[in-house]
């Protein structure tokens, strides 16, 4: 064996070949660019190092689902499934139950949808089907321009007028007229499950409109021409040639906003009144699991108090999952068969 | 769709009844009102931002540290500060792993582990960003013992590896596959056709998954709540709590001072406009660009 520190002694003159097979070879790829040795090494390396990016993607899914565990069992073990049944949330005594968390995240967003559902599927609709072709491209950008506005700014925004509007004009409007129902009483104070809800609709009509606007794209036109051909009108058309063909993945794009109203913190944290309690009425402050993470985490004293905390975090993160899985599969099942597009 | 599909009116047969023709102009003035009710709140929104920011905004705001409750003026130059610099640790830590595992799909993914990489992928584009923050503060705070711009840079960074990701996989499948094998037909071998060929063809397109990605992670609060915890002087220091312009506007809207109310104005105009500077310039980039999109 040579030291291969030093090198191999240099020969001089035509080399002859080791094995008759290479020899064939050399003269096939007479000059190649690029040694062939040196590629192959630099080849491994660099896949090695891609692969490792990859993986890295993996662990970080592995570590985030390995660090909620660890650290909520302590909380997991002292309450077990009573955690999300129970309703007081007492961290002076150590009681931790999780139902108005729940309840309020689930009503919030519940109430999102329904106000932002209508509003985004109109916008997608117009700008598909009735915009004229110049004015297609400015909407689409300026409702896209409501998702990146950032979620503390939403918040500033609802503090300052949303609210203000709530509690002056539309709470006392909704509790005259509506208030039979039981879910428009009580003192309007502006902040409080509405305001929560407006400004959630507020920020997945972007969401909910663009997934829409996709799949709408994505039914061919012979569908549109063949029910125009019938003799249908622009409305008779939009029903039965795009919105029954692309169904199921605007209601992909409808669950995706749900995942993204679910986990929403700082906006509602700012609007919804941080009170642990559970009320009929949608005037009334409540609570959602977002937000008492971001409000208690760092105050959060003793052992049991901050695992709770982080087992809501948990159960936030497997619904969270959950629905977005869904909603991918929604959209995915109507937008196979075009082609990959860029979300810009 | 380049052209909007519309009945043809001029055709002689039955005419349509009143009924039908009165739904269809009702759904149409329906949707006009929708576009109209979405867009109030975005101008109402950009216009407070600029009538209540621009007044807030000077000097003093934009060079001073935050003055003590009581005194007026100060300003957030440390939160400016801050915010670069825990937007930079997330960028050096995110973009270059992103576009890693970006290529990792575009290029070798083609199997059942990419899939399952393209999956995860999802998944954690999905994950709510408070949560996020918690594992940053397990993973970085606690091991650290205190708060840090580097917790923060953790906890954006695993927020926009996901994001890129994806684009830089999708911008790398548009590029034709016949520009790959004519490198390799001239001996080139595989990384560097990778790296200098393929990458470069689609760097407009990863450049906008790129800023995409920043342009989300700018204005995050929720992760940097328990992460990099803010702070009302100036620190440069990795492993000291660290002022973020988000944390700071949010900080000030619910406390009950006027001044404070006021800054935090100023604040959100600032962060606004940078936000939508990245957004803009990416839409420039991306009409502009070598690659326009698949369509």
């Amino acid at each position: 064996m040579v030291n291969r520190a030093l090198g191999a002694p240099r020969l001089t003159g035509p080399q002859p070949p080791d094995k008759p097979e290479l020899a064939v070879q050399a003269r096939a790829q007479a000059e190649p660019l690029i040694k062939a040795g040196d590629s192959h090494l630099a080849d491994g390396i660099f896949s090695v190092a891609m692969l490792g990016c990859a993986l890295c993607v993996l662990a970080l899914v592995g570590l985030i689902v390995y660090e909620l565990v660890t650290k909520s069992s302590l909380s997991w073990h002292a309450s077990g499934w009573r955690f999300f049944f129970r309703s007081e949330w007492d961290p002076v005594n150590d009681q931790f139950g999780a139902l108005p968390f729940i309840y309020g995240t689930i009503v919030s967003s519940i109430l999102a949808l329904v106000i932002a559902v209508p509003l985004a599927v109109g916008v997608a609709v117009f700008i598909t089907e009735m915009s004229p072709p110049w004015l297609r491209g400015p909407l689409a950008f300026t409702t896209e321009l409501l998702a990146a506005i950032p979620s503390v700014i939403y918040g500033l925004w609802a503090i300052f007028v949303l609210v203000p509007l709530l509690r002056l004009f539309v709470e006392p409007w909704l509790a005259r007229y509506l208030g039979w129902t039981g879910l428009f009483e009580g003192t309007p104070f502006g902040i409080g499950m509405l305001a929560a809800g407006v400004i959630l609709a507020i920020m997945i009509i972007p969401i909910i409109s663009s997934i829409t606007r996709e799949v709408m794209t994505a039914v061919p036109n012979h569908q549109r021409e063949a029910v125009l051909a019938l003799g249908a009108t622009r409305w008779e058309m939009i029903r039965t040639g795009v919105l029954r063909n692309a169904r199921a993945g605007i209601l992909g794009g409808i669950i995706l906003g749900l995942g993204r109203a679910l986990g929403e913190t700082m906006a509602v944290t700012m609007v919804i009144g941080n009170r642990p309690e559970i009320a009929r009425s949608l005037f009334a402050p409540g609570y959602t699991m977002a937000s008492v993470i971001a409000n208690e985490f760092t105050e959060a004293t003793g052992d049991v108090y901050l695992s709770a905390l982080v087992e809501v975090g948990l159960a936030l993160f497997i619904v969270t999952i959950i629905v977005n899985i869904l909603a991918q599969f929604l959209v995915w099942t109507v937008t196979r068969g075009t082609p990959a597009r860029a979300n810009v | 769709m380049s052209e909007t599909l519309t009945p043809a009116t001029t055709v002689a047969s039955a005419p349509v009844s009143l009924w039908r023709r009165g739904l269809n102009n009702l759904v149409t003035g329906l949707a006009v009102g929708a576009v109209i009710l979405v867009l109030l709140p975005l101008g109402a929104i950009f216009g407070y931002l600029v009538y209540k920011g621009i007044g807030s905004i000077n000097w003093a705001f934009l060079t001073q540290t935050p003055k003590p409750v009581g005194e007026a003026g100060g300003g957030m130059a440390n939160a400016i500060a801050g915010s670069a610099l825990i937007l930079l640790i997330a960028s050096l830590m995110g973009v270059p792993i992103g576009i890693g595992a970006g290529i990792y799909l575009a290029e070798y993914g083609r199997n059942r582990l990419g899939n399952l990489v393209r999956f995860t992928a999802d998944v954690l584009n999905g994950v709510p960003s408070i949560v996020i923050g918690i594992v940053a503060y397990g993973l970085v705070v606690l091991t650290q013992g205190h708060f840090s711009a580097l917790a923060g840079g953790v906890a954006l960074a695993i927020m926009m590896i996901p994001t890129i990701t994806r684009t830089t996989e999708e911008m790398l499948l548009l590029v034709p596959h016949a520009v790959r094998e004519a490198a390799y037909g001239l001996g080139v071998s595989r990384w560097r056709t990778t790296l200098s060929i393929t990458l470069r063809t689609a760097t407009s397109g990863v450049i906008t998954g790129v800023m995409l990605a920043f342009a989300r992670v700018a204005g995050e609060t929720a992760p940097l709540l328990f992460t990099a915890f803010g702070n009302q002087f100036w620190n440069w220091k990795l492993n000291q709590p660290t002022a973020a312009l988000s944390l700071q506007i949010f900080t000030y809207a619910i406390s009950p001072f006027d001044e404070w109310h006021r800054q935090a104005w100023a604040g959100a105009l600032i962060l606004i406009v940078l936000i939508v500077a990245a957004v803009s310039a990416v839409r420039i980039a991306a009409s502009h660009g070598t690659l326009k999109g698949a369509n």
